[in-house]
């Protein structure tokens, strides 16, 4: 079973649904037991940082989800929550990735909204999948880049497409609402 | 590198699309899920639904509508049409839409694009924009294009910026219809003036013209309805067609 974070962000739904037509079932919970016990756990998300840690750290799901050892793949928001810290709302956040989170800088459109493509794909999550195939962004906000990007995108600046250390995985981009190349990336974590 | 995008948009009338659509091999060409797979497979970048659906009663069929199309597609979808309340932008985006369209309501009541900003992410709010030259100046009307306001258009996209739009579709009604090409001074001087995506619309009618509204404005996006639909441009073609013109574009 694989189980997808319940908390105040949007976009769940989404996630749902790119599963069950993957034919993968899932449940959207915050049950620290049904999150511990599940094979994988998505951390899907669009929202706000502080106040999805404030979420997080009142039912204790900080501690649950650093703790996890089975595969994790934080989407999005879920790849911000990961990092050390995020200027949204100056958060403290789960700090599996030693990145910072930060605003776009004003010297083009904000939010990063459509389809770009990455770089210096590495590990599990990209097999198959190559440099020149897009992916869809939606976030005015990025992740630093360190030692554990995986990925790199560059919008205004190369910032961290995605993230991997050890069983943590994290993407900026939506992999389901990415089409074809979404579905590879997807399937990859699924099949971990 | 950020791709420009290219969105069709289907007008969706009691759950039904409205405008006849000629893809020769779909057999029911009022299926707006149907149809949304296959511009999936053209690999449009986004879809617009336009609700024109006038009752309340009937406009439950949108929200069930939309929860069958997040089912089925793998590209962010916007909808849009009669939205007047937060309400109204929960329950199409619990339903799997992912952003929403609002246009009279917006301008009567900035308020809304906060609110919505504020619980769900101004990436969802999409601020349409039906604007109209008069005397060489670009005005902002509502209510489906009735009724003029007297409000400047690059005043009312900077507001709603400002309220916590994330992006703005902006409909040339004095193009719109007209396949002379999209309206390219208002489209330049808006995506110029707010620092969020615009999506020019209104007035597609050849590849040349989307090829100007990428070259000659700073717009993030071009939307048409009926050349798509009526197979006059494939898009496939017109994506190919403006790489070769060296803008950025998802093949």
């Amino acid at each position: 079973m694989i189980a997808v974070l319940k908390y105040n962000a949007g976009n769940i739904q989404s996630v749902q649904n790119a599963l069950a037509r993957l034919g993968y079932e899932s449940i959207v919970t915050d049950d620290p037991d049904e999150i511990i016990s599940a094979e994988k756990f998505i951390i899907p998300g669009v929202g706000e940082a502080r106040s999805a840690m404030r979420y997080l750290r009142g039912k204790s799901l900080d501690r649950v989800i650093t703790g996890l050892k089975q595969p994790v793949l934080g989407i999005c928001l879920g790849l911000q929550l990961m990092c050390t810290y995020s200027d949204e709302g100056d958060t403290k956040c789960l700090g599996i990735f030693d990145s910072v989170v930060k605003k776009f800088p004003p010297f083009d459109k904000v939010p990063h909204m459509g389809w770009n493509n990455f770089s210096a794909l590495k590990g599990d999550l990209f097999r198959g999948v190559s440099p020149d195939e897009d992916v869809y962004f939606v976030h005015s906000y990025y992740a630093e880049l360190t030692d554990y990007t995986s990925a790199i995108c560059d919008y205004v600046l190369p910032f961290s497409a995605a993230m991997h250390r050890d069983n943590f995985y994290a993407v900026q981009f939506h992999p389901e609402k990415s089409a074809d190349t979404g579905i590879k990336i997807l399937l990859n974590f699924l099949e971990l | 590198m950020l791709k420009k995008r290219i969105i069709p948009c289907l007008d969706i009338k009691d759950g039904r699309t409205v405008k006849g659509v000629n893809f020769i091999d779909i057999r029911d060409a009022g299926d707006p899920v149907g149809l949304a797979r296959r511009y999936v497979e053209q690999r449009a970048d986004e879809l617009v639904f336009l609700d024109i659906t006038a009752t309340v009663e009937k406009r439950k069929t949108l929200v069930e509508l939309v929860r069958r199309i997040a089912e089925e597609i793998n590209i962010p979808f916007t909808v849009g049409g009669g939205i007047d309340t937060i309400d109204d932008v929960a329950a199409l985006l619990n339903a799997g839409a992912d952003k929403v369209s609002i246009n009279s309501s917006a301008f009567r009541n900035p308020q809304l694009i906060t609110k919505v900003s504020k619980q769900f992410g101004s990436q969802c709010v999409v601020v349409a924009i039906d604007t109209r030259m008069v005397n060489n100046e670009w005005f902002v009307l509502i209510d489906g294009g009735r009724t003029p306001t007297g409000v400047r258009t690059k005043d009312w996209a900077l507001t709603a910026e400002r309220h916590g739009a994330g992006e703005i579709l902006l409909t040339s009604m004095n193009a719109d219809g007209t396949k002379s090409g999209f309206s390219i001074g208002i489209t330049s001087e808006v995506s110029n003036s707010v620092s969020i995506p615009v999506i020019a619309s209104g007035g597609a009618g050849m590849m040349d013209h989307f090829r100007d509204v990428f070259m000659k404005t700073s717009c993030s996006a071009a939307l048409a309805a009926s050349i798509f639909h009526y197979g006059e441009i494939e898009i496939p073609e017109l994506k190919k067609y403006l790489a070769s013109k060296g803008i950025n574009v998802r093949i």
